[in-house]
């Protein structure tokens, strides 16, 4: 008589489809997943005891390295942290600019989960045809800031410059064009057969699941909760814009796919209105050259990146240095949903799942 | 708010007095201290009256935190109290945050919140990795970022930055 014994292999840390240094210890059944064990910590760099160590400023380019496919998001949530914890008013230019840059770091970060999940699935298409539009987002952040991957675009109270002179034109030949890619990237998967197969009812979980597990993102709106930090807790001034949130209705890879097609239009959406209206005046806020708040002072900002939400936590104890830096990042509390989302699966659906919650092995591990 | 208008950025509602006041009513004795800075709102709690404390805020209907955002410490060496254990909660329903902080001694001990919500199993485990902070009933207390073997709390103040 056969008889199927549970296996336990190992799968990562060096593995092309665990996007990063994930090592995941798998527990089979045949094919089918019995248990998965994340193990993480590969790529931790210690940035929140560094960050304890220097000056306010100091910390920003650190923040680069978290989640390195949105470097942005990440410059973001801290330098909103240390905005609320002094009580800095960013000037309207400078709020409306960085929802520019913030929009367009949500596209970037987007199509490089969208080349990679389709890849990862076996669409290799896709990976060339997303890679070709996300080098026209860097150009652009290097056109900005000079960095095509660590940008360091933000200064506390405000941004470093104004958009060079063209940039704005060469965003909105990109935004242009962007539909016109989006369809094209739909017309190779959205209806496909095999894709459809791959990603539907694959990794499905409930609101209730996905809240209880802190799960945030697109990864908890492909569950019908439209919880988008930009529309429930408003910063800069999103408040201003028009845009939708899409929501899934049956929680699968799938619906997660379907709402990240949809934010990148969202996105879009949001940058032409921003750069309709970009108000006048200055675009940095005085702030002291040397930053101590006040002993004892805390602040807690969050911002949606394009993973989830990303929030930071500084407690001051009125030095120039930041007494705690902790960086709540979207990927380590998603990551912790994959045992959840592959149970029951098979192998392969476990490196779509990968995909699907787009983790960033800089952010879980820090 | 917005474009020229000069009202002040909100970021997010917390939650206010009411709860405060409904926490006090509720567990005499146990809110030890409540502060408002930016908006925010903190309260500090007595560390035997943390389980209950938390599993009111998530189930009353008043408050209703369905959400565990973030559980941290911070290292205050000098205090008789050196440890500040910080959760951070959010309520879907009510869109509203809130800070719950409660002080432990040199050998912190904490009860553990994963039976309210099970999306603090890995945060605790980070916090004890970087703390030492154990949390009692977490089912799976390892560590989960350092080595199995550190031996050390490194975001402890007195863990050098090098040797």
């Amino acid at each position: 008589m056969y008889q199927t014994s549970e296996l336990e292999i190992n799968m990562g840390p060096q593995h092309p489809a665990t996007h990063g240094v994930l090592r995941l210890v798998l527990r089979l059944d045949g094919e089918t997943i019995v248990e998965v064990k994340p193990v993480i910590g590969y790529l931790h760099r210690g940035v929140e005891k560094l960050s304890e160590n220097r000056g306010y400023r100091s910390v920003t380019p650190l923040t680069d390295r978290l989640d390195y496919c949105a470097a942005f998001a990440e410059n973001h949530s801290y330098v909103g942290a240390v905005e609320k914890l002094l009580g800095v008013e960013v000037p309207p230019r400078a709020q409306a600019m960085r929802v520019v840059l913030a929009e367009l770091q949500r596209i970037a970060s987007h199509l490089i989960w969208l080349a990679t999940h389709g890849l990862d699935i076996g669409a290799m298409t896709i990976f060339l045809y997303a890679f070709r539009e996300r080098e026209k987002c860097l150009d652009l952040f290097e056109g900005y800031c000079g960095a095509r991957l660590t940008y360091n675009a933000l200064r506390i109270g405000g941004v470093p410059q104004e958009f060079p002179d063209g940039w704005t034109e060469a965003l909105r030949r990109f935004l242009d064009e962007l539909p016109t890619r989006i369809a094209q990237y739909e017309t190779l998967l959205t209806g496909n057969r095999i894709w459809r197969l791959r990603t539907e009812g694959v990794g499905v979980i409930d609101a209730r699941t996905a809240l209880g597990l802190g799960l945030t993102g697109p990864t908890l709106r492909g569950s019908g909760v439209d919880y988008d930090v930009r529309k429930y807790a408003p910063y800069e001034n999103y408040r201003d814009y028009a845009f939708d949130i899409p929501v899934g209705s049956k929680g699968d890879t799938y619906d997660r796919y379907l709402i990240r097609m949809e934010e990148m239009r969202q996105s879009r959406r949001i940058i032409l209105q921003a750069l309709e209206a970009l108000p006048d005046g200055p675009i940095l806020a005085k702030v002291a050259g040397r930053i101590r708040p006040p002993k004892g002072a805390e602040a807690y900002f969050m911002t949606e990146s394009p993973r989830g939400e990303m929030s930071v936590y500084l407690v001051s104890d009125g030095t120039d240095k930041p007494y705690r830096v902790r960086f709540r990042s979207p990927c380590f509390n998603n990551l912790q949903g994959l045992p959840t989302l592959s149970k029951g699966h098979m192998v392969a659906d476990v490196v779509a799942l990968i995909g699907s919650i787009d983790i960033v092995l800089g952010c879980v591990d820090r | 708010m917005g474009a020229g208008s000069g009202e002040p950025r909100v970021y997010g509602r917390w939650d206010g007095p009411d709860t405060v006041a409904r926490l006090k009513a509720e567990f005499p004795g146990a809110v030890l201290d409540s502060a408002d800075f930016r908006g925010e709102t903190t309260i500090v709690i007595a560390l035997d009256a943390v389980e209950d404390v938390l599993a009111f805020l998530r189930d009353a209907p008043e408050t209703r935190f369905d959400m565990l955002t973030d559980v941290t410490a911070v290292h205050w060496p000098a205090r008789p109290q050196p440890f500040e254990i910080v959760w951070h909660l959010y309520s879907m329903p009510r869109n509203v945050r809130l800070r719950v902080k409660a002080n432990a001694g040199p050998e912190p001990k904490v009860p553990s919140v994963v039976p309210l919500w099970p999306g603090a199993g890995w945060l605790e485990r980070e916090c004890y990795d970087m703390f030492g902070v154990v949390f009692d009933g977490h089912p799976d207390l390892r560590r989960i970022l350092m080595p199995e073997d550190f031996g050390e709390w490194p975001l402890r103040k007195d863990f050098p930055l090098k040797y």
